[in-house]
């Protein structure tokens, strides 16, 4: 397999495709759903969404059984009062924030974390947290940015809150050797088989954004190059490039396919050679191939529909249909960022059908006129459309599972042929 | 501001969906932004409905705010209309939408569509989901019973007949609570109008009057429509809420007298284990056992009266969440000779359990994160709770077998008799030890060093410290009883203004307290 992506003239695959953009209810989630892994992922950073009970509603109901242990976000809920007049609010907030810390000193990075009612009333939490990260610091630092449901969606969360982080980044020094930053929240183990699998090539240092802790912040700077891990991060990657740093354009590390290519375009830009790409990745991409191989059985031939969700669409897609021989039928996608998505659009099948946006009622039009072996979409939609005799993979899971990398790709295939194996096993 | 670690309701437009997703023919129309369709997944997910709730969300955006957020108000509802085609409309506003007030009553009046509209007037800031529910309940009965449709005066031998009001979607254990009471009412020989709002379509609602009286499962969400029923067509409601055996048998006394029917039979016949389980001696040592009631008022009251008079358990503490219900709650508080705790606070609810050390709590999904955290035994009794608690199997908390599967729920995380004195004689044991969760519940692990109660301590402790000897003696009080014989030593000794506590303290206090 070449590690070279082959990106002709002629715009292959999906790069100029039409895309279906429509406007209608949106079945998604809005961004203050990252806090639920972004709260794991930075051990001593604590969440306070400021908004309404809705917030609090939401953030509980979608943490499921996590909720037994002390979580590390909170809500600063909006009452009538606050309502009345800003300049309360603000010391409202203050007492808040204040009596939070007083009960969790162990936290070094507070978010302050905008949402929807909060956006509307124009409260300006950019300004309290500068006030709150005056009064608390050295030992709390206290940022903020919008989760709301207006503003983004879902995944967009963990976007906001990284691209809120960038400008507290240090600065790397001048003239420093050229670093790599891997920029997208991970699971732990991912994170460690990159961190290996980068060292085995020569690439280093490589710095992981976000850090497991506060205190570890890598540095930024033009010496900086960053690889994506994630496709939702537009706001993160525009950050981090007024600070001088490159992204280095490369599909998603999803599947053996999508994982070579990400490493190899980090790979070039550190001048590594083709031979000793080969000779790190090549055993990793063999057992990766062979455990696949057991999972396209069950998949190869089977018709897929992707509703919106969390950018992940598309990346999954390609994975699907070019190492596992799925057939795609409609990839929806909340938002669709041509630049990040480019590498990946020139490896989707010709003609695939791409939507971005929804109206869910057509779009529920659409997949059941299709009839697709499975569907991907959001919990909300799950059930029913199981009691339609439809079979699915609900897409939140995807965001909360190590999926990345050669190790991850057979369980990456796993979670979409599981659903199909249990139809099968419980008609029996 | 609140600072909010888990709220116990949400929103009162999430009460407002309970009652769509709960009825037939009916679609509601809520002006939200993106994002709070995560609602729906309560439906599908929690309780695992088969179908989408009947909710079209309009799920405005950033943009949208700049351009005409009411026109996409009228899109979505015009929309919905002809797709879903139902009987009913509800239309009204989540916490985001109010703010921006684009009055979606108004709005929907202006579309003119042939079926009756109810536009909900939902304050998000102040109220919460139960009571957004009642209120919407009440305005689909006011707005859709037709006042024609009243019931003639009973001819004599003529079957009486009631309404059931009070199931909804998401109500904690409200489907099978439904079987077991229409199962009672159908056994005393009375016929059943109209139940609602679980199943009721907008006919249906129209009918409410055709009935000789109402029960009223649950108030949090019926009662406020039950007593416009009352005004309206004379309907009297029940007033007593079936759970416990005591109560379900003044349940039938009340439903009896109503209706004009002779209960005897069916009090005979009655399905009740329970009264007999607690009589067995393998019961004995429940009693006087400590424990701590929180939840909705209507669910608080009921298990506070389980616990005292057919459990023999002492009630140490009780309260709710359920403002609206907050007299109903203290009154019950004043039987058991406690104060009542009424608060949606989660840290205030925690605190007030850390200093009572029951032996164990009653309430809902976030006593039971309190309980694990100070390694108290619990059991849910009311809502909210999560997807365990809409269980496959039938569990009525209401009649007769409601009480016989609350006495296997609660006494279930309690260790066993046998257990409790063994463990009571030998200490030091590596697997039966004080420290253990009960064995029948596969805890041989000693739980986690933060799980042992000891917050009380900082209360009474500050002048007070505690011998070495006093301390080793103490370790050896099995540990759900511990917790309270710490703090009453310390109260003790601190009353004495003895600053050092020691074996002797440790016994007088014993001795003081169980006078």
């Amino acid at each position: 397999m070449s590690p070279v992506i082959p990106i002709r003239a002629d715009t292959p695959g999906c790069v100029d495709a039409p895309v279906l953009r429509e406007r209608g209810q949106r079945e998604v989630f809005c961004g203050l759903t990252g806090i639920i892994w972004l709260h794991r992922k930075i051990q001593d950073a604590f969440f306070l969404v400021v908004g309404s009970r809705t917030c609090a509603h939401l953030i509980q109901s979608a943490a499921g059984v996590m909720i037994f242990a002390e979580p590390r976000f909170a809500t600063a809920i909006i009452d009538e009062r606050d309502l009345a007049g800003l300049a309360d609010c603000n010391e409202e907030l203050d007492r808040v924030v204040s009596r939070l810390i007083e009960r969790r000193p162990e936290i070094k990075l507070l978010f302050l974390v905008g949402s929807c009612p909060s956006e509307v009333i124009k409260l300006d939490l950019s300004r309290a947290a500068q006030r709150l990260s005056g009064r608390f610091s050295p030992e709390v630092r206290v940022l903020n940015y919008s989760g709301s449901g207006i503003e983004t969606t879902f995944t967009q969360g963990e976007d906001a809150c990284l691209a809120s982080l960038v400008p507290v980044l240090p600065a790397s020094a001048q003239g420093a050797p050229t670093e790599l930053m891997v920029v997208g929240a991970l699971a732990d183990v991912v994170e460690d088989q990159f961190a290996r699998m980068f060292q085995q090539l020569g690439i280093g240092p490589v710095r992981f954004f976000p850090p497991r802790r506060a205190t570890q912040m890598p540095a930024v700077g033009p010496n900086t190059r960053f690889l994506l891990a994630q496709p939702f991060l537009a706001d993160t990657a525009l950050a981090l490039e007024a600070r001088g740093a490159q992204r280095l354009p490369a599909p998603f590390p999803l599947g053996v396919e999508g994982t070579t290519a990400w490493l190899s375009a980090a790979a070039r830009a550190f001048g590594v050679s083709p031979a000793k790409f080969d000779a790190v990745t090549q055993p990793a991409r063999e057992r990766a191939a062979s455990a696949l191989a057991r999972q396209r059985v069950q998949l190869e031939g089977k018709r897929i529909f992707f509703f919106p969700d969390s950018q992940l669409e598309i990346p999954l897609a390609r994975f699907l249909s070019r190492e596992l021989g799925m057939q795609l039928t409609e990839v929806g996608t909340p938002y669709l960022h041509r630049t990040h998505m480019a590498e990946e659009l020139a490896l989707l099948p010709a003609g695939t059908f791409l939507s971005e946006g929804q109206h869910v009622d057509k779009q529920l039009d659409r997949c059941r006129a299709e009839r697709p072996d499975l569907v991907v979409c959001g919990l909300g939609l799950a059930n029913p459309l199981e009691a339609e005799g439809m079979t699915t993979k609900w897409a939140i899971e995807l965001v909360f599972t190590p999926i990345q990398g050669y190790e991850q790709a057979a369980d990456l295939a796993e979670l979409f042929s599981r659903p199909l194996v249990r139809r099968m096993r419980l008609a029996a | 501001m609140q600072l909010t670690l888990w709220t116990y309701e949400g929103p009162p437009h999430v009460g407002a969906m309970r009652i769509a997703t709960a009825m037939k023919d009916v679609h509601y129309v809520l002006h939200a932004p993106q994002g709070d369709t995560y609602a729906d997944l309560l439906f599908t997910m929690i309780e695992r409905d088969a179908k989408r709730p009947p909710v079209t969300y309009t799920t405005f955006q950033a943009r949208d705010l700049g351009g005409d957020t009411a026109q996409l108000f009228k899109d979505a509802a015009r929309e919905a209309f002809e797709r879903f085609n139902p009987k009913a409309m509800m239309v009204g506003s989540s916490c985001t939408a109010e703010l921006i007030q684009d009055d979606p009553g108004g709005l929907c009046k202006a579309l003119d569509l042939p079926v009756p509209v109810v536009a909900l007037e939902l304050p998000s800031y102040q109220r919460k989901e139960n009571w957004g529910a009642a209120e919407t309940f009440y305005q689909m009965v006011r707005q859709l019973a037709d006042p024609q449709v009243k019931r003639a005066p009973r001819e004599s031998g003529q079957r009486a007949r009631c309404n059931i009001l009070g199931p909804a979607a998401l109500g904690f254990r409200h489907r099978d609570d439904l079987r077991e009471i229409s199962g009672l009412l159908r056994d005393l020989g009375i016929d059943i109008n109209v139940t609602a709002p679980l199943g009721a379509s907008p006919s249906d609602l129209a009918r409410l009057g055709d009935a000789d009286f109402n029960v009223v499962l649950y108030p949090e969400i019926a009662s406020i429509a039950a007593g416009w029923l009352t005004r309206t067509f004379g309907q009297p409601s029940t007033r007593t809420v079936p759970i416990g055996s005591g109560a379900t048998r003044d349940f039938i006394a009340e439903v009896a007298a109503l209706a004009g029917v002779d209960a005897t039979a069916v009090l005979a016949d009655a399905n009740a284990r329970a009264p007999w389980y607690a009589k067995s001696v393998d019961s004995t040592y429940l009693t006087s056992k400590r424990v701590f009631v929180f939840g909705d008022a209507t669910h608080v009251v009921a298990a506070a009266r389980i616990a005292a008079t057919e459990m023999g358990f002492t009630v140490v503490g009780l309260g709710t969440y359920s403002r609206e219900f907050a007299r109903e709650v203290r009154d019950a508080a004043k039987l058991y000779g406690v104060d009542a705790l009424v608060s949606d606070d989660y840290l205030e609810v925690e605190a007030r359990i850390a200093e009572l050390q029951p032996e164990l709590v009653l309430g809902s999904q976030m006593e039971r994160h309190i309980a694990k955290r100070l390694g108290i035994p619990c059991a849910v009794i009311s809502a909210p709770v999560h997807v365990q608690d809409f269980p496959a199997r039938y569990s009525p908390q209401m009649g007769f077998e409601g009480a016989n599967v609350l006495f296997d729920t609660w006494v279930h995380p309690l260790m066993m008799g046998l257990e409790e004195h063994l463990i009571g004689m030998f200490r030091g044991d590596a697997e039966f030890h004080e420290d253990a969760a009960p064995s029948h519940l596969g805890g041989s692990h000693k739980p986690a060093p933060a799980a042992t109660p000891q917050p009380a301590a900082v209360s009474a402790a500050a002048e007070t410290t505690w011998g070495i000897e006093a301390e080793k003696e103490l370790r050896k009080i099995p540990f759900f009883v511990r917790g309270k014989a710490r703090r009453n030593t310390e109260l003790y000794a601190r009353d004495k203004g003895l600053p050092v506590i020691t074996l002797e303290t440790l016994y007088d206090a014993k001795a003081h307290f169980s006078r």
